[in-house]
């Protein structure tokens, strides 16, 4: 004992290691009434590390070659030993770190978690989705199915409807004429090193935000403004081993979940991994109904509710401008929110009404970008896309008008 | 290429739709991936009757032999004619030029098409090839309309024609529609036995698409039931943490 004590002396003396065990660990105080959306966070950290483990071990034996991708994601799941747990471990990862991130966005959306002083907090957070988009669409074009190559062909596309620079923008991302060989090199390129780099730094940045300003909490409640004689806050229980031990319960739920997915179900019926994928990609071949993996469809669907040209603007272009913003107005969320108090607990009836009216739209345009289009369906992605705009554009109007309840001091159950 | 592309893309959209709305009737394969009996059965036919024309270029023979419990000598005697070695993958030499030559698309290769198209897809379309003197072959199919494929399993099957019904649609026009099929000529099994062939073959084309399958739920039930055991004990250690905080 005596001598790990010295050395552990002697590593502080050198680095910060108790030091920073403390900060994040030991001495970062949480408030003690975190509920079931407070376990998403440390999940999407879980699934980010499972990510990263399983791809290192993919790519030992995937060939980014447009002649052997295919062949060589078939060999990981036929010839490789436990390759086809490993493959379906990274393919349920990649829609369980987006089910995740959805729910821990939503947990943020409830509990006013990026209204000041944590708006860098969100953004930071805003920014490691927009990366996790990145990866997961170059991610897809590595097993070179049908769906990969034509869900990339579809995306790529789009940048083609911006005037005058798109068709060489478009040009600049494939690095070809067509979606080919070369698209595919740098897609895996980005895939496995330039995105997760940037995805780990901006975790930590993250991590580093949450622990600067203290984690919210369902009552919305800033639990530092009461703290004992010690400096401590009253509400507040250190992270570990409260909540370590608590989230490895939320772990392993979850991984019962994950489980459930990866050995009985891997297709997701046919929503994590599409069928026509099963298909190597043929460029002359188009498969008879395109449509994104479901963490994209709600923004697909926005896409396609543009259908009316203005002037010189396409609808398609018009319809890039829609999806682009869709996912913008989210950073400023923190700057759109006039509420005097951030947790739903405390708002009023427009604000929650807003609130499950955003959810039935978001999850009525993500069925409806799988879908084939029709007039209805149209329509409907229309009545969608604004309610989902109206969400953010009125919120300074309804947050500020609407009734609140009086927060306590003090943090409830 | 763009262009062509797209223009590919904009001429097959009234077929997506039509592809979307209608969508046939398939027959349930109620197919059984433990029945080993009746998955060696169907690798008898898939090498006898699809491997012709169809690869199975990612599943190997040992593999198949393994899985299926074959012995690899059994396996060179009965399924292996060309002098591949046992740890070949299910290759055929018909390249795809040849095949794109000879039918108008090349035969797709066979191991994961069970994936693709669902087995009771695959079940419906290999029993419901019908007489059709328009195609090259002869024949059309139910699920698969003006495919480039004959009826190979014909002498097995025997000759369906196809019965027509006519339907008036919204705008008081006259169309056939295909109703049903029927048996014109007997082949060497009957329609029962027929079917148990075709359910063979396509339960070892649902094998060949996922040869670990078993091996994956069996698994997972033991991921499940140590998750549940673990479940209870990081439950109690999480109320024993949290007992002094109120």
């Amino acid at each position: 004992m005596g001598m790990l004590v010295n050395f552990r002396d002697w590593i502080d003396a050198r680095f910060p290691l108790t030091k920073m065990w403390e900060e994040h660990l030991s001495k970062y105080y949480a408030p003690k009434n975190f509920n079931f959306w407070y376990f998403f966070g440390s999940l999407a950290l879980l699934v980010l590390v499972l990510q990263i483990i399983t791809g290192i071990f993919l790519t030992m034996n995937y060939k980014p070659d447009a002649t052997q991708a295919f062949a060589s994601v078939e060999y990981i799941m036929r010839d490789v030993d436990w390759g086809w747990l490993i493959r379906y471990m990274h393919s349920t990862g990649a829609s369980a770190f987006f089910i995740v991130v959805y729910l821990h966005m939503f947990r943020g959306l409830l509990y006013g978690s990026y209204k000041g002083p944590r708006e860098l907090l969100w953004i930071f957070g805003m920014m490691i989705y927009l990366a996790l988009m990145a990866e997961a669409f170059f991610g897809y074009l590595l097993p070179w199915g049908q769906m990969s190559y034509w869900g990339a062909q579809v995306i790529i596309s789009l940048f083609g409807a911006i005037p005058v620079i798109g068709d060489d923008l478009s040009l600049w991302i494939r690095g070809d004429f067509v979606i080919s060989d070369v698209t595919l090199n740098r897609f895996f390129a980005l895939h496995v090193i330039a995105v997760p780099f940037v995805l780990a730094i901006l975790v930590v940045v993250h991590i580093l935000a949450l622990h600067e300003v203290g984690s919210n909490n369902p009552d919305g409640i800033e639990i530092k403004k009461n703290k004992d004689e010690n400096g401590i806050p009253k509400d507040g229980i250190p992270f570990h081993p409260y909540y370590s031990v608590k989230d490895i319960v939320g772990v392993v739920v979850f991984l019962m979940f994950f489980s459930f997915v990866m050995f009985f179900v891997p297709e997701g019926g046919g929503y994590f991994l599409e069928s026509p994928n099963f298909e190597p990609a043929d460029p002359l071949k188009t498969p008879e109904h395109i449509a994104p993996v479901w963490y994209f469809t709600p923004y697909y669907a926005m896409l396609r509710a543009v259908t009316i040209d203005i002037g010189p603007l396409s609808a398609k272009f018009l319809g890039v401008i829609v999806m682009g913003s869709a996912v913008v107005i989210l950073f400023f969320l923190p700057w759109l929110d006039r509420s005097p108090v951030k947790s739903i607990r405390y708002r009023g009836p427009i604000c929650k009404t807003m609130l499950a009216l955003f959810v039935v739209a978001f999850i009525t345009l993500g069925w409806l970008g799988t879908q084939p289009p029709t007039d209805t369906k149209t329509m409907m992605a229309q009545i969608g896309t604004a309610v989902y705009f109206a969400f953010f554009l009125l919120m300074p109007i309804y947050t500020r008008i609407d009734s609140t309840r009086p927060v306590p001091d003090r943090v409830t159950g | 290429m763009k262009k062509y592309l797209l223009s590919v893309l904009l001429l097959v959209s009234p077929v997506i739709a039509l592809a979307n709305s209608g969508g046939v009737h398939l027959d349930r394969a109620n197919i059984d991936p433990t029945n080993k009996e009746s998955l060696q059965r169907g690798a008898r036919t898939f090498v006898n009757y699809c491997m012709g024309c169809h690869s199975a270029k990612y599943e190997r023979y040992n593999r198949l032999g393994r899985d299926l419990g074959i012995s690899d000598d059994d396996i060179i005697q009965n399924l292996m004619f060309t002098g591949e070695k046992i740890g070949d993958q299910m290759d055929i030499s018909m390249t795809r030029a040849m095949g794109k030559k000879w039918f108008g698309a090349a035969p797709p290769d066979l191991t994961l098409v069970a994936r693709v198209r669902g087995i009771d897809w695959l079940y419906t379309y290999l029993r419901t090839f019908y007489l059709d003197d328009s195609r090259p072959f002869g024949v059309n199919n139910k699920v698969f309309n003006n495919v480039g494929m004959p009826n190979v399993l014909w002498q097995l099957q025997g000759t369906q024609k196809a019965v027509y019904e006519t339907v008036v649609d919204d705008e008081g026009h006259e169309h056939q529609m295909l109703e049903g099929l029927e048996l014109e000529e007997a082949g060497s099994q009957t329609p029962a036995e027929f079917d148990r062939t075709v359910r063979d073959l396509v339960n070892f084309l649902a094998y060949m698409g996922e040869p670990i399958k078993q091996q994956r739920q069996s698994l997972g039930i033991k991921v499940m039931l140590f998750l549940l055991v673990f479940f209870i004990f990081a439950y109690l250690l999480k109320k024993e943490y949290w007992k002094d905080v109120h």
